[in-house]
């Protein structure tokens, strides 16, 4: 047998296997079906872990997902998977538990030295002191609360498992497998809608598994196996075990994490721990039970004290006994089942210690009507109890474990995802699912405050058939099955007054009755305050068993109901979620996708450096054998381009094709420039503006036809640009006719530029490109290589003779190869973006670091491009005087004085002889390179007042490194100003 | 009464029975010289100042909900001055420096703990706008660092800096960065100025606004008409809607933020980093919980949640930066409305009510700017013109053509 707790018979585990695993390196046994709660429980262990604040022994309070006290550490290494709650894990062979935030050991924990000294640690006190000195707050307090803080401990290894997401959608989504959402899904089930029935727990059934209760004259757990089994048969239907619905988020969509190997060892190869599914529902039905609560007595808190729910679950369920000698101290009916469940079963129960003064006794058992508990014993583990009867008169039970039921709280947390708010409801004295849930959800069973299993079946069967009704689905409404319909019977009890010593609300993190009313004191007296206050409710189970006795302590406190108290909102997710969950693939390599160029396998081949832009993956530079610095590199590109002719792939770059007769019409809006007087077979370049007047991009468009266009956009921009121009088409000017289409991937386009760009290009393309037949500025269609379609542009970035030519996508790899060839008569080079800005910077054209997204056209020398003939998007705001000061920043080029000294970008420009002040702060350097042509750094620049400043001297600061450089402002352009290269 | 250690032992001893109310609760008066409305950090700040700092008297708060509850109880606690604009830089900058000795000042220990903010960056064109950056903070007297690599690697080794899609290449670290107890900056606050005489009125919902001749005479209220001299009004999320009653439009529109925490952890991130190669930002709170968060929603909405794609947008942007996170488990995500503002900047000005007041439109940056915000608006409804380190943040600043953009995206207020 699988220890010494475990009863002989009975119980929903496979008797016939045994799995053997370890907790704080111990050896323990359990069987197929146990959770490592119940195998540690029927293993004699009745202490899990250590509460957040005193540090205080606890053991398992709980059968479910509302755990707050036993917390494990599972598996180990990479894996390891802090404060995953002993409650709900699924045993498997080999797992490995280790108990957390104690120290040496969990049976002796130096840290419960906090327990000696909680006078002193009340609720807040830390707001109150740690204040002097100012400065030992960060040295001193800080980081012994840090350390002490905090429960479990992350590896700080990359998670090795993989994780996925998925989308389904259904007619309902009934959230839980209890009598209600059993009923409530064959209701639907049958009618042939699409269900999805989903639930937290590993075993479909919810507390029918936990209980002797009869459905349909069977014992529950076989009436929930053979609906579930008549379920799994329909195709319509699917079923989710161990798959948590966390949230109702907007338009019927719901969150739900589906747990797939976390009850193995580790994910089989291929699969991945959990999938995060989105569940588009058009209805919903919650039917996601209730928690039990306990009561606030002192010394609640010891391994052994219980929820009677859960201890009835591990006997009925787990075949498991909390003790040897079990008392229970409850304030309903539903408590009293569990003190006959136990006896039928064979467990001594030494009392039932009822805090309501009126009714029947159960028979055989010393049933203690109008008692209460006031104090429990047993350091590690409880002893005993000591009760008061109703006559006042005390009396000590030696008991080793104690069942507590104060009521149930419906699990209404989705209804309020919302931020609708519950209702109270003083029958059950709970609060109920109120008004403003989320569209389409509706609760059912104990979710709905409905507490007998004959309620659950009859509402989660109305539900399902309002939701089908509502969806236009017939439905025949199933016989219900025959089922208990007891009354709640309860009195309030929320804490024993008049009860010596420290009473805990919320167990994990050590809120004690005393808390609430220092709380109250001090008037943090709304749920709110008093939950921020005082911690309650803000720990791992998010207040599930506590929140509401807080409330009520409170509500007693100040005289209010508890319903004026309020209640705290509860926020997705329901239980907590892993994070590598919510990211699913989107991790390491794969965070975002990579666009590769259509020169990449080329460069690849070449041994090409790459550097990510955006999305993409461009060259940088392309090392030659010997060459053992990147600036060796580009500066042999850059110079091998100015000498001869290079070869760059800007397929990065933004190309929208514009068509239909009003498209001229439509880039005169949206540039600042002038378009539509534009020849066809020639190109031009652009600015385009914000709304506000700043420039927003730069490029080339050429026209191709009387009303054909290809605009070209920077790399960073190109999906910006051409979701502005949607913009402007659909929704500014629809009547404009005028159609967009991105082309980015679907052309591959190289920079030829340099002396010899011509003679290379002429060896490719085969029509006449000569200087008459194809100036500056040209554009058109031509073929290359013998008759493929290709456009070829002749503008230049870099300042000499340049080309732009492009081929459809699949061909790139071809050309570049061709180009290659026919450059190699002329030495040519493939440069990549390291060149690229060299030769830009050298040229003075703005790029990223001047198109910063701060700047005008004024403040870039481009002023005169804004044209005043006509009105285009940001012309009319770019004209406002803080935008027009003509003292202003100006696009100046910088150069040391020095020419060995460096510069560097982000340096800024101060006079001579000025403080290091932001008063004296006139400007900062752009874009920073090393010209080979020039010998030496050379950078771009705003300026205030720049034009002005050209050829006097200045000092660039850069204060991160301690160093200043003294400059001399330039004009922007080192490189042949005149532009008689580019015309050659 | 005064906190000190002194006295939590000695009522430690004596089983706390001697603690009193942080504030009273007084019911309304039936005029003020100085109503603020909203009970957030911003307002409560601003009472005190007004209180402390410029003599004022005879001042309310009003608050619709619970003292706190606006978005100084909703968010990541960050604090920080490393911005770029000189509109922006100084504002930031005297915030902080108020930040450094303000648990002294309020004797009101909010946590304001000073581990360190870093900024990753990724490419060399963002090093470089750090570098300009980094020049701009020393250049107005704050801190600033550049880390390469190594550094990073030294403080937080657990990046990912082998696998990453975005190479880690530096950051840009301002050490007298990093966070404070959110809530307790409200509750210091407000205790501060309930002790020198302010009215802190709760569950008292502004619903009209007295203006007579142009200019303001008093508030409508869920608790009655109560008379003002002079109106500030600090409630962000609820800005324009506020500001409606006046009859005014604002460059405001109100977005969902999200924010998230885990379940609590022993010690693993020290300071505050960002991520920038996605939108992600994290810090460990001294409780355990990581907190972190990333863009807003993205769509114009009151409704305060959120929705699953910004969640998986910001798991993922997690996951990507440190690999090990995949196993802790996200506890609570909550959503605010946020003033995004047309420049992502905020504004504190006059409006054209006389004696009508505005604080509004601080993005998602506002928990840092609390104590200079406070400061700034009671000095410009005190004297009736702006703190210098807040002149840049008028409303007529659009009209005139000088935002204060940091991030470069233009009136587009999802992208600030």
């Amino acid at each position: 047998m699988s220890g010494p707790f475990r009863l002989p018979s009975g119980g929903l585990i496979d008797r016939g296997r045994t799995l053997r695993f370890t907790f704080d390196g111990r050896a323990f046994a359990g069987h197929p079906g146990d959770t490592l709660a119940s195998a540690l429980l029927a293993g004699g262990v009745r202490l899990m872990g250590r509460s957040f604040k005193y540090h205080r022994p606890r053991g398992p309070l709980s059968a479910g997902s509302e755990e707050p006290n036993a917390l494990v550490t599972l598996r180990s290494g990479a894996r390891a998977e802090p404060n995953t709650r002993a409650t709900v894990a699924e045993i498997y062979d080999g797992l490995q538990a280790t108990s957390q935030n104690r120290w040496p050991s969990l049976r002796f924990d130096l840290m419960a030295v906090n327990d000696l000294i909680h006078p002193f640690l009340a609720a807040g006190f830390y707001y109150k002191t740690f204040m002097w000195p100012a400065r030992f707050w960060e040295r001193l307090y800080e980081p012994l609360i840090r350390r002490a803080a905090g429960l479990g401990r992350l590896s700080g290894e990359a998670d090795p498992d993989g994780y996925d997401k998925g989308f389904r959608h259904c007619d309902l989504l009934v959230i839980g497998a209890g009598p209600a959402g059993l009923m409530a899904a064959l209701t639907a089930g049958r009618a042939g809608a699409r269900v999805i029935l989903a639930d937290e727990d590993f075993l479909p059934g919810g507390r029918l598994n936990a209980e002797r209760l009869e459905v349909a004259d069977m014992p529950g757990a076989d009436w929930a196996a053979a609906v579930v089994a008549e379920l799994a048969a329909l195709p319509n239907l699917r079923l989710m075990p161990r798959t948590t619905v966390i949230g109702a988020f907007d338009h019927g969509i719901y969150g739900a994490v589906e747990r797939v190997a976390d009850h193995l060892p580790e994910p089989p190869p291929g699969r991945p721990r959990q999938v995060l599914w989105r569940i588009y529902a058009r209805r919903a039905v919650l039917a996601a039970g209730a928690t039990e609560r306990p009561i606030a007595f002192p010394g609640n808190d010891r391994p052994g004290v219980m929820l009677a729910g859960a201890m009835r679950a591990y006997a009925n369920r787990w075949a498991v006994a909390a003790g040897r000698r079990v008392a229970l101290f409850v304030n309903n009916e539903d408590g009293l089942r569990t003190a006959a469940d136990l006896a039928e079963r064979g467990v001594e129960v030494v009392a039932v210690i009822d805090a309501r003064p009126e009714g029947a006794r159960l028979p055989g058992l010393r049933h203690l009507r109008g008692a209460e508990v006031v104090a429990t014993a047993g350091r590690l583990g409880l002893r005993s109890v000591t009760l008061r009867h109703s006559d006042g008169r005390r009396e000590t039970i030696a008991a080793d474990a104690l069942g507590v039921s104060g009521g149930w709280n419906p699990n209404l947390q989705l209804t309020v995802h919302h931020r609708g708010r519950p209702r109270w409801d003083e029958a059950i004295a709970a609060f109920v699912p109120g008004p403003g849930g989320p569209p389409g959800l509706a609760a059912a069973g104990a979710a709905a405050g409905l507490m007998s299993t004959h309620g659950a079946l009859a509402s989660g069967r109305a539900r399902a058939l309002e939701a089908l009704a509502d969806l236009g689905i017939a439905a025949r409404a199933a016989d219900l099955p025959r089922a208990e319909d007891a009354p709640v019977s309860l009195r309030p009890v929320w804490h024993v007054a008049g009860a010596r010593g420290r009473a805990w609300i919320d167990q994990q993190n050590d809120v004690t009755v005393k808390d609430i009313a220092l709380a109250h004191a001090e008037n943090f007296t709304g749920a709110e305050h008093l939950k921020r206050y005082t911690t309650l409710g803000m720990a791992t189970d998010q207040g599930r068993t506590g929140n509401v006795i807080g409330l009520a302590v409170m509500a007693g406190l100040t005289g209010r109901s508890i319903a004026e108290t309020g209640t705290t909102a509860a926020r997705p997710p329901y239980t907590p979620v892993a994070i590598g969950a919510l990211a699913g693939r989107s991790r390491g390599k794969a965070f975002r996708p990579v666009r590769l160029t259509p020169s990449h396998r080329w460069a690849e081949e070449q041994g090409a450096v790459f550097v990510e832009a955006g999305l993409w993956l461009r060259t940088q530079y392309i090392p030659r054998p010997g060459e053992t610095h990147w600036r060796q590199s580009v500066d042999r590109e850059v110079l091998a381009t100015r000498a001869s002719v290079g070869i760059c792939d800007v397929s990065t770059l933004g190309k929208i094709d514009i068509q239909g007769a009003d498209a001229g019409a439509f880039l005169d809006r949206v540039y600042a420039n002038t378009f539509s007087t534009l020849p066809v077979g020639r190109c031009r370049y652009g600015i385009m503006l914000r709304e506000d007047g700043i420039v927003f991009d730069d490029g080339t468009t050429a026209r191709l036809a009387e009303d054909e266009w290809v605009m070209t956009t920077t790399t960073a921009n190109a999906v910006a640009v051409f979701r502005h121009l949607e913009f402007c088409r659909q929704c500014l000017w629809p009547a404009l006719d005028v159609q967009l289409i991105s082309t980015t991937e679907a052309w591959a386009q190289y920079s030829v530029a340099g002396p010899n760009a011509r003679r290379l290009l002429e060896r490719i393309v085969d029509q006449d490109i000569s200087d008459a037949a194809f100036p500056y500025m040209a554009a058109g269609r031509v073929t290359v290589c013998g008759g493929l379609r290709a456009r070829l542009f002749r503008i230049s970035f870099s300042g000499e003779l340049a080309y732009e030519i492009a081929v459809p996508a699949r061909y790139g790899d071809g050309l570049i190869r061709a180009l290659v060839e026919a450059g190699r008569d002329f030495d040519a080079v493939v440069y990549g973006t390291e060149a690229l800005g060299v030769l830009r910077v050298e040229k003075g054209h703005v790029a990223g670091g001047e198109l910063n997204g701060q700047m005008t056209a004024l403040n870039m020398g481009l002023g005169r491009m804004v044209s005043r003939k006509k009105d285009a998007i940001g012309v009319v705001l770019s004209g406002r005087e803080g935008l027009t000061d003509p003292g202003g920043h100006r696009l100046v080029g910088v150069r040391p004085v020095d020419p060995s000294a460096g510069l560097t970008a982000g340096s800024h420009l101060l006079e001579p002889g000025a403080a290091k002040v932001a008063e004296n702060d006139l400007g900062w350097l752009t874009s920073k390179v090393y010209s080979p042509h020039l010998g030496h750094d050379i950078a771009l620049a705003y300026l205030r007042g720049g034009e002005a400043r050209i050829g006097s001297r200045m000092r660039a600061v850069n204060l991160l490194a301690g160093t200043e450089t003294e400059v001399e402002i330039t004009s922007p352009h080192f490189i042949d100003p005149q532009g008689e290269r580019l015309r050659g | 009464m005064r906190y000190s250690i002194w006295n939590v032992l000695a009522q430690g001893l004596t089983g706390h029975r001697g603690w009193k109310p942080v504030w009273r609760d007084p019911a309304p008066q039936a005029d003020y010289d100085i109503v603020i409305v909203g009970g957030g950090g911003h307002g409560l700040a601003t009472a005190y100042y007004l209180a402390r700092e410029f003599g004022a008297r005879r001042i309310a708060v009003l608050e619709k909900g619970w003292l706190g509850g606006g978005n100084v109880g909703r968010n990541t606690t960050i604090i920080r001055s490393n911005y770029l604009l000189p509109g922006n830089e100084p504002f930031y900058e005297f915030s902080m420096k108020l930040w450094e000795g303000l648990e002294q000042e309020l004797n009101y220990n909010a946590m304001v703990s000073q581990r360190g903010i870093i900024n990753l960056f990724h490419t060399d064109a963002q090093r470089d706008a750090f570098v300009r950056r980094g020049n701009a903070m020393i250049l107005h007297g704050a801190d600033a660092e550049l880390l390469d690599r190594e550094g990073v690697r030294r403080l937080y080794p657990f990046l990912d800096f082998d696998n990453a899609r975005f190479p880690i290449k530096g950051a840009l670290m301002q050490r007298r960065g990093g966070t404070a107890r959110h809530d307790a900056v409200a509750w210091g606050y407000a205790r501060a100025a309930d002790a020198l005489g302010v009215d802190l009125i709760q569950n008292c919902e502004v619903t009209g606004m007295r203006i007579e001749a142009g200019r303001i005479r008093g508030l409508e209220t869920t608790r009655g008409r109560i008379g003002a001299r002079k109106v500030g009004v600090a409630v962000a999320g609820w800005s324009s809607r506020v500001m409606a009653m006046a009859g005014l439009r604002l460059p405001i529109e109100s977005h969902v933020l999200q924010a998230f925490v885990t379940e609590g952890l022993k010690p693993f991130i020290d300071g505050v980093m960002t991520f920038g190669a996605g939108h992600f930002y994290v810090s460990q709170s001294d409780k355990g919980g990581l907190v972190f968060g990333g863009d807003i929603d993205g769509y114009n909405s009151y409704a305060q949640r959120g929705n699953l794609p910004v969640i998986e947008d910001v798991a993922e942007g997690g996951m990507a930066l440190i690999p090990a996170l995949g196993r802790a488990r996200l506890l609570r995500s909550w959503g605010g409305v946020m003033d995004m503002s047309m420049d992502g900047s905020p504004i504190i000005d006059r409006t054209p009510v006389e004696g009508l007041y505005l604080n509004a439109g601080w993005c998602y940056g506002g928990f840092k700017a609390t104590p200079a915000s406070g400061f700034c608006f009671a000095h410009l409804i005190a004297r009736d013109a702006p703190h210098p380190t807040a002149a840049a943040y008028r409303l007529d600043r659009f009209r005139r053509g000088l935002m204060i953009d940091e991030k470069g995206q233009g009136a587009t207020p999802n992208l600030h």
